[in-house]
């Protein structure tokens, strides 16, 4: 962009994906014990640790995703074009090489916990961030946290 | 190439059968993500191009469409992984 600021620039300047992605993530932290402690019960520590794998690899796949956009778009929309279509066949390559590596590394990593975890943590996240999501001109990434009302006598309490 | 065939155990045969149909699971899986997602992002690039004010918004859509549309794609990686041996 060369340093020109244009209004189309000042409106590219906005992240809604890079909150949202940091958004998933502090839910995936607050969701990840009720799933190690299933890991654990299910299958044992292999369980638990397959399970945090998991978790890791759906919060990153989330940030590197937002982060691609976030990079991109500052640079053109072709470039956006190009670098989510090669950003998504990029994640799923690693993803797959890192199951070959984790599948074949022994006794401590259980197949079934991970991909339940996977899947199940992907969808489920998205659908609990779509209640937070405010897709307006105003906010247009996260929703605003609900202004308390405060009655005139509260206010004079004050 | 019969020959090696008919010396390689049963048991690695179908080993490795299952890794060939894993990975051409997935990479079947991937194709159709990969359309929609190319679909999701040249609408969203079209409206960002018409209407510079609303970008927030078409990529915060963008953004969801393309994590909902990689879930396709994850089941098939979920597939991948259950049958690699």
């Amino acid at each position: 962009m060369s340093g020109i600021s244009t209004l189309a620039n000042d409106y590219m300047q906005v992240a809604p994906e890079r909150d949202i992605a940091r958004d998933l993530a502090w839910r995936a932290a607050w969701v990840a014990p009720a799933f190690v402690v299933i890991g654990v019960i299910g299958w044992g520590v292999a369980g638990a640790a397959s399970v945090a794998i998991a978790l890791m690899l759906v919060v990153a796949n989330f940030l590197i995703g937002a982060a691609i956009i976030t990079r991109a778009v500052r640079i053109s929309l072709n470039a956006l074009y190009g670098a989510v279509l090669f950003g998504y066949l990029i994640r799923l390559g690693v993803l797959a090489a890192i199951a070959v590596v984790l599948k074949g590394s022994g006794d401590w990593f259980v197949a079934v916990p991970f991909a339940v975890t996977l899947l199940v943590t992907h969808l489920g996240l998205l659908v609990w961030e779509t209640r937070h999501i405010s897709v307006s001109l105003a906010f247009p990434g996260l929703a605003p946290e609900p202004v308390q009302q405060v009655t005139p006598e509260e206010n004079h309490a004050k | 190439m019969l020959n090696v065939l008919a010396q390689t155990a049963a048991g690695e045969m179908v080993e490795g059968l299952k890794a060939i149909g894993a990975g051409l699971g997935y990479g079947l899986a991937a194709i159709g993500p990969g359309i929609g997602i190319g679909t999701v992002v040249g609408n969203a690039i079209s409206a960002m191009a018409r209407q510079p004010e609303s970008a927030g918004m078409a990529r915060t859509t963008m953004f969801l469409g393309i994590a909902f549309t990689e879930a396709l794609a994850l089941i098939g990686f979920v597939v991948f992984i259950l049958l690699l041996p």
